[in-house]
């Protein structure tokens, strides 16, 4: 299959045209022609390398009720993902070769986008001792990310060794920053809400202190360590610090903490429930900001889909998390480019290059070269649109942006020159 | 006033004066030989529980049936949170069998707000105490005594009163309520606790607060005592529970320097011995029982307001 992509604004630039030919980006210029071609009129769209997410819950296996990797995959392929990260709190816990290449097999007969399953850092997300993290790597899945997303890996020794060891072949430890005893049954942001609401409170100091220990243990071992879903202006500051330092630190911003607060919390409605949670105006502007000078260096959404009992609850009984992949560049687009703080280059920087180098996937978060893989995906930028939970791919509805009007539309993406989506279509 | 009772921010002055003048009303029936109106007949008032609170159950189980309700006890502890029926289910098998309003004592802040909001239910909801969130019908009853007491003739006439709040406001529904209803009424408010248990952000509130109880009762025309759970005597929040008591129990020493006219209360149940000493507890400027009778009447104010009462309660009809 052959495409010819007609006009598109390559990273937001002057109109051009894109031949995709045998999974890779044959010719780009102005005035292309191509026989038996399938042409896809792109005037008016942004082309932008298909983005990777660091940060996906797939919950295959063990949740299939809330999303498969087959559902989860159709939606980053409708947000425009061509590689997602799928996190390892699945049950079983994603902490063996075995378990990694069953998540990465599901992927590749799904066929939507790559997955890329991210490995445990420690055994069944315990907290006690290290998983083999070498074997995971060594698998056929190839895991460069660790992670014990959803808990902390609190123990400074355990941290320490983690970091060390995937030194080993390249890996990153991405850790859930949370001191466990700050955050005991913490319900949402520790502030002048919280203790209105008569809701426990999840303290900034509670993610700035782990953030800060991890940034010196990282210098300390000379080792890559990424931060997930930063939500403070008080762990940006650190960041930018530990950057300042020549650290090897990379951070992680979600769409929903750059648009939604903790105010949101006043209708004890859990669709607002996440974790980390939901922070103030003041967080926000600061993560914001972060996300535009590059001490965040990714946008990633900790897409978290739950059945609709665990949110049709209260709030103390239901599950953290909401859906994020068919969203996030409309959010982007809505709080950073349309905002003035961010042009398309540096949307595709922090949404496809840099969650591609930090996780070490090859083949994604190229330039729309000649001679790259075809993955890229073509957005439309002008419309806006109310947000119609009834329309995603995901088998859940958690979105907190339900009627909520956000800005822009995948139109089209491309995974190796195959479309994934086409008219705003799953194929 | 609206048509649930989830927060006492939520009662304007008007509101809360009018349910005052209405417990009034409601209370002089207690000196009456027959001590039930008609005025709810036909219609139905579910307790629904889903903590232990027998004190606050009956106090509304007597309140829906001296107004002639029919009353259905609804014993759901544990339910959700344990992963039995959830509040959702609960609330549409109540829906099913038609009740009017729906009292909810919940151990998460914010589930009678849920049940309210939700869709899952039509009838009014009134809170009965959510989690560490509110307690309305508390607060009600706690400036009804003040009222009482203090006041001028004017319903909730507290303007300018000090009412002194001591203990674990941090964790206290009662506290949030009261702190909340007696600004509306104009009264002056100060939350007396160790730093551990004070929520954060209570500079915000409309309070002066203190660490040290000494320096404000003798100024204060009501001290409130709050109970201290026994899992926050463990919880790391004070030292040991003999050094609270000496920083922050109310004791006869203390008791001594109060104003003439100060009154003592306390929501209950008491942990004597430590936020209260007995003699003081037992002592006249006590009005701790008081504050249950209270309780009756402003409960059946509160229901009958709810339930659309557009004739006077408390009529000659009988």
């Amino acid at each position: 299959m052959k495409y010819l992509i007609k006009g598109a604004a390559v990273l937001g630039g002057a109109p051009t045209d894109l031949l995709l030919e045998d999974g890779a980006i044959a010719e780009v210029g102005t005035g292309l022609s191509a026989a038996g071609a399938e042409v896809v009129d792109a005037a008016g769209l942004v082309a932008l390398p298909g983005l990777v997410d660091l940060h996906t819950h797939l919950r295959e296996p063990g949740r299939e009720d809330a999303e498969t990797v087959e559902s989860g995959t159709a939606a980053a392929a409708r947000g425009g993902f061509t590689a997602v990260h799928a996190m390892a709190n699945t049950d079983p816990v994603a902490d063996t070769a075995g378990v990694v290449e069953q998540v990465w097999r599901l992927g590749r007969e799904a066929g939507y986008c790559d997955v890329r399953p991210v490995g445990a850092v420690t055994v069944g997300l315990a907290g006690e001792r290290l998983a083999e993290l070498g074997a995971m790597a060594d698998s056929a899945a190839q895991v460069r990310v660790f992670s014990d997303d959803g808990k902390c890996v609190s123990d400074a020794v355990l941290m320490r060794r983690a970091l060390e060891y995937v030194k080993a072949f390249d890996g990153v430890v991405a850790q859930h920053a949370q001191e466990p005893r700050l955050t005991e049954d913490a319900q949402m942001n520790e502030g002048e809400l919280s203790g209105r609401l008569g809701l426990a409170g999840w303290p900034a100091v509670a993610e700035e202190a782990i953030i800060a220990r991890d940034c010196l243990l990282a210098a300390h071992v000379g080792s890559r360590l990424h931060v997930c879903h930063v939500s403070t202006a008080g762990s940006v500051e650190i960041i930018r610090w530990a950057k300042s330092k020549g650290w090897n630190v990379t951070a992680e911003v979600c769409p929903h903490h750059l648009l939604l607060t903790d105010e949101l919390a006043a209708t004890y409605d859990p669709i607002y429930k996440v974790n980390p949670p939901l922070r103030s105006s003041t967080d926000v502007e600061a993560l914001r900001a972060a996300l535009a000078d590059g001490t965040i260096d990714v946008v990633a959404t900790d897409h978290a889909p739950h059945p609709h009992e665990d949110k049709d609850c209260e709030w103390a009984a239901a599950a953290f998390g909401m859906l994020g992949l068919e969203t996030a560049l409309s959010i982007v687009q809505e709080t950073m480019v349309d905002a003035g703080l961010l042009d398309w280059a540096g949307v595709a920087d922090r949404m496809s290059t840099a969650p591609a180098r930090i996780g070490r996937v090859a083949e994604h978060g190229r330039p729309l070269e000649p001679g790259q893989p075809a993955n890229l995906v073509l957005h439309d930028p002008s419309v806006r649109r109310p947000v119609d939970p009834t329309e995603s791919a995901s088998l859940s509805r958690n979105t907190p942006y339900a009627g909520m009007e956000l800005p822009g539309r995948v139109v089209a993406t491309f995974l190796r020159g195959r479309a994934t989506v086409l008219d705003g279509k799953l194929q | 006033m609206k048509r649930h009772l989830l927060s006492a921010g939520d009662l304007s002055r008007d509101d809360a004066e009018l349910v005052l003048t209405t417990a009034d009303e409601m209370r002089s029936l207690a000196d009456r030989p027959i001590k039930k109106l008609p005025a709810l007949r036909g219609r139905t008032v579910v307790n629904l529980f889903f903590e232990d609170s027998t004190r606050t159950r009956i106090s509304f189980e007597a309140a829906a049936k001296r107004l002639s309700a029919d009353v259905i006890n609804f014993a759901a502890k544990g339910s959700s949170l344990s992963k039995g029926e959830s509040l959702k289910d609960t609330a549409l098998t109540l829906e099913a069998m038609g009740a009017d309003a729906v009292v909810v004592r919940h151990g998460a802040s914010g589930a009678p707000h849920r049940l309210a909001y939700s869709g899952w239910v039509r009838s009014s909801v009134v809170n009965a105490g959510d989690g560490t969130h509110e307690h309305p019908t508390q607060a009600l009853l706690d400036a009804f005594t003040m009222w009482k007491h203090l006041g001028e003739s004017k319903p909730g006439g507290l303007e300018g009163r000090r009412i002194a709040i001591v203990g674990d406001v941090l964790h206290s529904r009662v506290a949030r309520s009261n702190a909340l209803l007696l600004r509306t009424l104009g009264a002056e408010v100060t939350l007396i606790a160790p730093p551990t248990l004070l929520p954060v952000g209570v500079e915000t509130w409309p309070v002066e607060t203190s660490y040290d109880l000494d320096a404000v009762i003798p100024k204060a025309d009501a001290v409130m005592m709050l109970r201290v759970q026994r899992e926050r005597m463990n919880g790391g929040f004070f030292p040991t529970p003999r050094e609270y008591s000496r920083r922050y129990g109310l004791d006869a020493r203390r008791m001594g320097t109060l104003q003439d006219h100060t009154i003592v209360m306390h929501p209950g149940p008491m942990v004597r011995g430590m936020e209260i000493t007995a003699d003081v507890a037992d002592s006249p400027r006590s009005v701790i029982v008081e504050q249950v009778t209270n309780g009756v009447a402003v409960r059946m104010a509160v229901l009958y307001l709810l339930l659309g009462g557009s004739e006077p309660a408390v009529g000659g009809e009988e």
